[in-house]
């Protein structure tokens, strides 16, 4: 089934991205994950979540983070290399979220709750795509958090431009 | 037509995602690989939201709320590589363990 190749790709390549000691070797494969967490999205019926996924993530921040990976190491000869500390600490660590979170849940049981069992899965009433709906809610619902998303963005992009560009030193 | 993926399967490979996230935060000393695991652990807070928002078709708080989350992090992952870029230069490192002992 698609999903699970999915999920394999997104976990192989999201491990691959912790292994590797490479900057750019890891950038590479964080981009195969976002692109796999994509292709997961549409399988769940979230066409227009699935595009923004693409759009932002990969088109943006990743390139963003390669950018920032260029600029911040030193390139001579040798190529760019990152260090791991507390690899036991990290590894004890993370093994035992990953224990916790899943028995979890084994033992919630999300899918015997009752708004999920007698929820109308039968995709979207008929409907194709979930843009419209989205529009719809953005403009009624939810303009305000769209309002204040709006200017966090022009907040950010200004205070990113700022502190990137440096002024002289006084 | 169409076959149901599980829930507990959606949410145990965001669970993996997750902990992939914390481990790259925990272990690695390069500070824009701390920002890619930040990134991972935004995409699997994602997913659940996703996930979840499969059973409620007519409201689709979910979706919504994750294109919100979507937002947020990509404004945090452009401060936050401006913010690395500067303390590069003010270094001359980009490794943690480093700036931490030359700041103090």
């Amino acid at each position: 089934m698609l999903f699970y190749i999915f999920a394999a790709v997104a976990i192989l390549s999201g491990a691959y991205m912790v292994l590797t000691r490479n900057l750019l070797y890891a950038g590479f494969s964080l981009l195969l994950t976002l692109l796999s967490i994509a292709a997961i999205y549409v399988l769940l019926f979230a066409d227009f979540v699935a595009v923004t996924q693409l759009m932002v993530y990969v088109g943006g921040v990743l390139v963003l983070i390669l950018f920032g990976i260029m600029l911040s190491s030193r390139v001579h000869n040798k190529s760019v290399m990152s260090e791991n500390t507390n690899v036991g600490w990290g590894i004890s660590i993370s093994l035992l979220t990953l224990i916790g979170l899943s028995y979890t849940i084994w033992r919630a049981g999300f899918s015997s709750l009752p708004w999920i069992q007698q929820a109308d899965t039968n995709v979207l009433g008929g409907q194709k795509s979930t843009v419209q709906l989205i529009g719809i809610k953005l403009m009624t619902d939810f303009v305000l958090p769209f309002e204040i998303a709006s200017l966090l963005l022009l907040i950010a992009l200004m205070g990113a431009a700022y502190i990137a560009t440096g002024k002289e030193k006084v | 037509m169409f076959s149901q993926i599980p829930l507990e399967h959606i949410l145990l490979l965001s669970a993996a995602l997750f902990t992939i996230g914390v481990l790259a935060v925990i272990t690695k000393r390069h500070a824009v690989v701390v920002l890619m695991g930040i990134e991972l652990i935004f995409n699997a807070a994602n997913l659940n939201l996703v996930a979840f928002s499969r059973h409620d078709p007519q409201l689709l708080q979910g979706q919504l709320f994750s294109l919100f989350v979507i937002l947020v992090a990509a404004a945090e992952a452009a401060v936050a590589l401006a913010i690395v870029l500067r303390v590069y230069q003010h270094f001359k490192t980009a490794n943690l363990n480093q700036i931490v002992s030359k700041g103090a």
